[in-house]
């Protein structure tokens, strides 16, 4: 695209560092073979001692080695983390496509799991 | 387990509602695709940025002037790495891939911001940047934070956190040459002179009747508009200028009693469309110094690839 027929419009500073255009750039993924790069792993850090491992992102590595390092690298410049876990994200089993899944349903109609379904006389203590 | 499928409309509505609730939208939820589309092109040209970005930081790595600012130097120009991986990570939740959106970077397919397009022609550009380019991007990053999809916002909360450190580390380096020489208060005004313009133009061009800004601001990606946002930068911005004794190069900035707000000039938006459409000062060698170093990076990937291939099949012998 040339500077003559750039509408201002077609301009906007999206992505942090400033204006980008938005039109004539491509989002689609190509339809190409693609060529066979480095695998996809996760990322799982545990912040301290006493936290679970909790999820920051992803990085592609050659292999699980690579992968932690890279993690270190990239999720872990200013002691974010004392312990790192990676997967291959081809080896994650997740629930369903939709985050608001009819998996979960069952866990609704069941109030009798939570301590407020319960009346107790106000004067009865510690419970 | 039996449940029929949500018809479309009812995809749609669940997505309007999560987003009317200012919830956010995870990866593997049902969204529009012009919404999906959107987000590739944001998150992909904000990514290709923060990588070009290096670029004009990295030039001065073997010329800063003592070990302390180089130590600096390089660990900012290590986050601006970093950035771009969280970005592209957060990407590729959108089911692009990585290696495909360097390849429409070095092929100009997708772009990345003006501001990289600028060369640092002195150390004191160094502090100008961290001041001035870290603190507009600050002012566009910060309401990121609560976009209302889920990796863009995570990745950006990281993001802002190291930012502070970009803008702070500027700013200190700028005060250490205002507190020195005449020849380094000198080499401070022109470096200002200079990227406070280009600066302006991070935030784009005037509030128009932009049919993609009013979209991104009804699916909460954006929170406010250009205008917002450079008002904002310039009010923070002039006080930091008078405490480090320069001038900002504008003969209509000025403090508006009555807006509460100061009122500044217009950038040079031809130049702005200049730059953004190849013609700025370093376009060519932005570019070609990224596909460079992507190429050369090229046996090291297969290396590793071979060497990871070699060493599964031998433990699978050995198991």
């Amino acid at each position: 695209m040339s500077g003559q027929d750039m509408n201002p419009q077609d301009v906007t500073p999206e992505g942090g560092h400033g204006a980008v255009p938005t039109a004539g750039v491509e989002t689609g993924a190509d339809t190409k073979p693609a060529r066979r790069t480095w695998p996809l792993y996760e990322v799982f850090v545990r912040g301290k001692r006493g936290l679970n491992h909790v999820h920051v992102g992803s990085l592609h590595a050659a292999d699980d080695e690579m992968a932690l390092h890279n993690a270190r690298d990239v999720y872990t410049r200013r002691n974010e983390g004392v312990s790192i876990w990676v997967v291959r994200a081809d080896a994650i089993a997740a629930s369903s496509p939709d985050e608001k899944d009819p998996f979960f349903a069952p866990s609704a109609d069941k109030v009798y799991r939570h301590p407020t379904f319960y009346a107790i006389p106000e004067e009865v203590p510690h419970l | 387990m039996t449940s029929t499928a949500p018809s479309p409309a009812e995809l749609e509505e669940r997505f309007d509602a999560t987003i009317a609730a200012d919830q956010r939208i995870e990866p593997r939820d049902w969204m529009p695709e012009a919404y999906r589309k959107s987000l590739i092109r944001q998150i992909a040209q904000h990514a290709h940025s923060e990588i070009i970005g290096m670029q004009p930081e990295g030039n001065w790595l073997l010329r800063a002037p003592s070990l302390r600012r180089k130590a600096i130097l390089l660990a900012k120009v290590q986050d601006e790495a970093g950035h771009g991986m969280y970005l592209y990570a957060a990407a590729e939740t959108l089911g692009v891939d990585r290696e495909e959106l360097t390849e429409k970077l070095i092929d100009s397919r997708q772009k990345y911001s003006s501001i990289f397009n600028y060369p640092t022609l002195s150390w004191a550009d160094i502090g100008v940047i961290g001041w001035l380019v870290d603190g507009a991007a600050i002012c566009n990053q910060v309401p990121l934070c609560r976009c209302s999809y889920g990796p863009y916002a995570r990745a950006m909360i990281r993001i802002c956190k190291e930012e502070s450190f970009h803008q702070r580390q500027g700013y200190e380096s700028l005060l250490a040459l205002a507190n020195g020489t005449e020849a380094q208060r000198e080499m401070v005004q022109e470096s200002t002179n200079r990227w406070w313009w280009p600066s302006l133009m991070m935030f784009g061009p005037a509030d128009g009747d932009s049919p993609n800004t009013r979209q991104s601001m009804e699916w909460g990606i954006k929170r406010h508009t250009n205008d917002e946002l450079r008002q904002r930068f310039v009010d923070m911005t002039v006080p930091q200028a008078e405490a480090l004794g320069v001038t900002l190069p504008d003969p209509d900035l000025r403090w508006n009693d009555e807006r509460g707000a100061y009122d500044f000039g217009e950038p040079d938006w031809s130049e702005f469309k200049a730059v953004i459409s190849g013609a700025g000062p370093a376009n060519r060698q932005r570019l070609a110094h990224r596909r460079r170093a992507h190429e050369n990076g090229a046996w090291v990937r297969e290396a590793a690839r071979a060497y990871a291939d070699k060493q599964a099949a031998r433990a699978e012998a050995g198991a």
